[in-house]
């Protein structure tokens, strides 16, 4: 077997978990962690020219490697965010340097599991993966070991743990639908394989398989109501982690059940899983659009606004056909642009004003401007205003569903302006009036806050031809 | 496949759901983990008879591991945890023993309808595997939430595992199961590591769940 660019994203971040968990010392274990994530990120983008021929367990296609592009260049731009971050943590030492190296260790391992779970040609070594990311995760979050993060950790270890057993029992079933049409054996797991012949496939197993893979997978999408682990786990770890959480691990759940949604499309006789998702986002979106007024914790809030974004997304792709799944794709890409761009803000007002309670914080745009800007103009760029990305993104599911049936239309505008309401509501405690708690400086490295913000503004200011072409691409590909 | 074979793999599957069905009701944390013990056991011999009519000695590998790893191992250091931790009283119930198992009837009647239906074209075996291993599955489902107990939590999602290598092993020819039932006992021992290590007594006072939602972020 050659070497190729699939290869070196899977070898780059195993090695570098290896050397960083024997490595010691702060300075040159975070400078090692962002060279390699920089360096899986180069890897990544020559797979958008070189691609490998499918094998039995790993292939690249346009689908994944959009995601994998965008894995690794978040994984990227948040380790720079995690070396200051965590810097302060040492200092005030929540964190001991033997956390530190299983910090960074993790992070790779996690990386390496996220990318394996895209690359992933085998739905089994699909399982494996997601299942190493949760893991992983899990470990992070409760990584501060307080009474909050212990139980976090706990709670999301046997939902997510849960939602994992369901995702396995509906992988075995595609294998037995998949089992008299291809043959015994290795081949009918792999995924073009299962593309090939799914027509033949016998419907109703298909459709019972789906249903396990929609819950089991769903609950690591955090789609409500299996959101419950969510919320915890996003506030009580290091937020570097809330950021990967929310940008990137519902992403690579999301993934995986496209990659089934596919099989269901292929089999004329199979229920059409769009139904079934559109429900679900509705309920996720309109459901944490009213939660999001009662949040007192800013780390909760945000992780109430990924739930309600996850359920645009999957609402989009349930609809489907090639504008919907355009606009899904594009909002998906912003919404990880943004809300780890807000979490980079988020974790640096945490450590400046030493809480998480938003009544403990104020006037955050006099005491720390550049910090209280950004966030704002993150929160601005969520909410869904023009210009940025995500009102692009956003006006371009809601007009694709106009088009096709209205009703849905107003729930999910009614569901977006309700979230909008209760994020600028709180944004408003968080960042004006009369400055309370501490007022430091913030030791903050800016540079991947405004990086992705002015990403994001350029996507919806301007979108060059050529993206928007490899856009449309991937969104015929979904179906 | 003659009919000795079948009746056999069938009696072993039918065990694993009438001691799904034991652990259901058990309220003394040592007899719960003798229960899992067994349940482990059964496991065992059920996919060794699997590997043995299938041909498929690398599913001797999964028995071994269900035997080893989940009915002595496993039972024994949770055995140590419950000493050390001293919460060998009665478990707490949500709901009292015959409401849990008429659920679990219920449950049962939901996956012999949804899989004998849905799969009358597989062959035999691998049908009735399949709806014992669902029901197997959600009973375990149903104590993880009929329990509030983190160990016997634990247990449920163990014998919901266990459901699933069934479901794997009836699969006949799937690929990657040892792998994928070497992937579970890695999570299992992770989360009664997790027990141990975290020491959630220390923690907490107790290892009920209900404390620990104390501390859920917004009540401060």
């Amino acid at each position: 077997m050659s070497f190729d660019a699939s290869d070196a994203v899977l070898l780059i971040p195993a090695a570098a978990a290896a050397a960083l968990a024997l490595l010691p010392g702060y300075r040159i274990t975070a400078r090692l962690n962002v060279l390699a994530t920089l360096a899986t990120f180069v890897a990544a983008l020559s797979m958008l020219w070189a691609r490998p021929e499918p094998g039995l367990y790993l292939r690249v296609d346009d689908l994944n490697s959009t995601f994998i592009v965008l894995t690794t260049f978040v994984g990227f731009t948040t380790s720079v965010f995690s070396a200051s971050y965590i810097g302060h943590e040492l200092e005030t030492g929540r964190l001991t340097p033997t956390f530190l190296r299983f910090y960074h260790a993790m992070y790779q391992v996690l990386m390496f599991a996220m990318n394996l779970a895209l690359l992933a040609n085998n739905i089994g070594v699909m399982w494996v993966a997601v299942e190493l990311a949760t893991l992983t995760t899990v470990l992070m979050v409760g990584i501060y070991r307080t009474h909050e993060a212990l139980e976090a950790a706990w709670k999301y270890f046997i939902l997510g743990s849960v939602g994992i057993a369901l995702a396995l029992f509906g992988t075995i079933l595609v294998y037995m639908a998949a089992r008299p049409v291809i043959g015994e054996g290795l081949a009918a797991m792999v995924w073009t394989n299962l593309i090939a012949h799914a027509a033949a496939f016998d419907p109703a197993l298909l459709n019972l398989a789906f249903v396990f893979l929609l819950l089991g997978y769903g609950t690591k999408v955090g789609l409500a109501p299996l959101h419950a682990w969510l919320p915890d786990a996003h506030a009580e770890g290091p937020t570097p982690i809330s950021a990967v959480l929310s940008g990137l691990l519902l992403n690579i759940a999301l993934y995986v059940l496209l990659r089934f949604k596919m099989l269901l499309a292929v089999n004329p006789a199979a229920l059409a899983p769009g139904p079934l998702m559109v429900t679900l986002g509705l309920i996720s979106l309109v459901f944490a659009a009213f939660m999001l007024y009662r949040r007192r914790d800013i780390k909760r809030m945000f992780a109430y606004s990924s739930i309600e974004h996850m359920g645009i997304i999957v609402f989009a792709f349930g609809m489907g056909g090639p504008l919907a799944n355009f606009a899904g794709l594009l909002h998906m890409t912003m919404h990880s642009l943004t809300k780890s761009a807000i979490f980079f803000a988020v974790g640096h007002v945490a450590q400046v004003k030493g809480t998480q309670r938003i009544a403990d914080m104020g006037g955050l745009t006099e005491t720390n401007p550049l910090l209280g800007w950004g966030l704002i103009l993150g929160v601005v760029a969520i909410a869904g205003m023009p210009p940025l990305g995500i009102f692009m993104s956003e006006f371009l599911v809601v007009s694709s569903t106009f088009v096709r049936s209205p009703g849905l239309a107003i729930i999910l505008v009614f569901g977006i302006l309700v979230g909008l309401g209760g994020l600028f509501l709180r944004l408003n405690t968080i960042v004006f009036g009369e400055p309370r708690g501490p007022t430091a400086e913030a030791k903050a490295s800016y540079v991947p806050l405004f990086a992705h913000l002015a990403l994001v503004l350029m996507a919806g200011l301007y979108m060059p031809a050529a993206l928007v072409a490899w856009f449309e691409n991937v969104a015929k590909l979904l179906g | 496949m003659s009919s000795l074979q079948f009746d056999i793999a069938h009696l072993l599957a039918g065990s694993l759901v009438l001691i799904s069905f034991m652990e259901l009701y058990q309220d003394r944390l040592y007899a719960l983990l003798n229960v899992y013990a067994m349940h482990a056991l059964v496991l065992a011999l059920s996919v060794a008879w699997q590997a043995f009519v299938q041909d498929a000695p690398h599913l001797y590998v999964t028995a071994a591991l269900a035997l080893v790893f989940k009915a002595i191992v496993i039972p024994v250091a949770l055995h140590r945890i419950v000493v050390q931790l001293g919460i060998h009283r009665e478990i707490e119930k949500v709901v009292g023993v015959g409401p849990a198992m008429l659920a679990g009837m219920g449950l049962v009647a939901l996956s012999m309808v949804v899989m004998l239906r849905v799969t009358h074209d597989s062959d035999p075996l691998a049908r009735e595997d399949l709806a014992f291993a669902l029901s197997v599955v959600l009973l375990g489902l149903l104590m993880m939430v009929t329990r509030r107990n983190a160990v016997s939590q634990v247990v449920g999602f163990m014998s919901l595992e266990n459901g699933l290598v069934l479901a794997a092993t009836g699969a006949k020819g799937m690929p990657l199961v040892v792998e994928i039932s070497v992937a579970f006992s890695v999570l299992i021992a992770f989360i009664v590591i997790g027990i141990f290590l975290f020491r959630i007594r220390e923690r907490f006072d107790s290892v009920d769940l209900q404390a620990m939602d104390r501390f859920r972020g917004e009540r401060r």
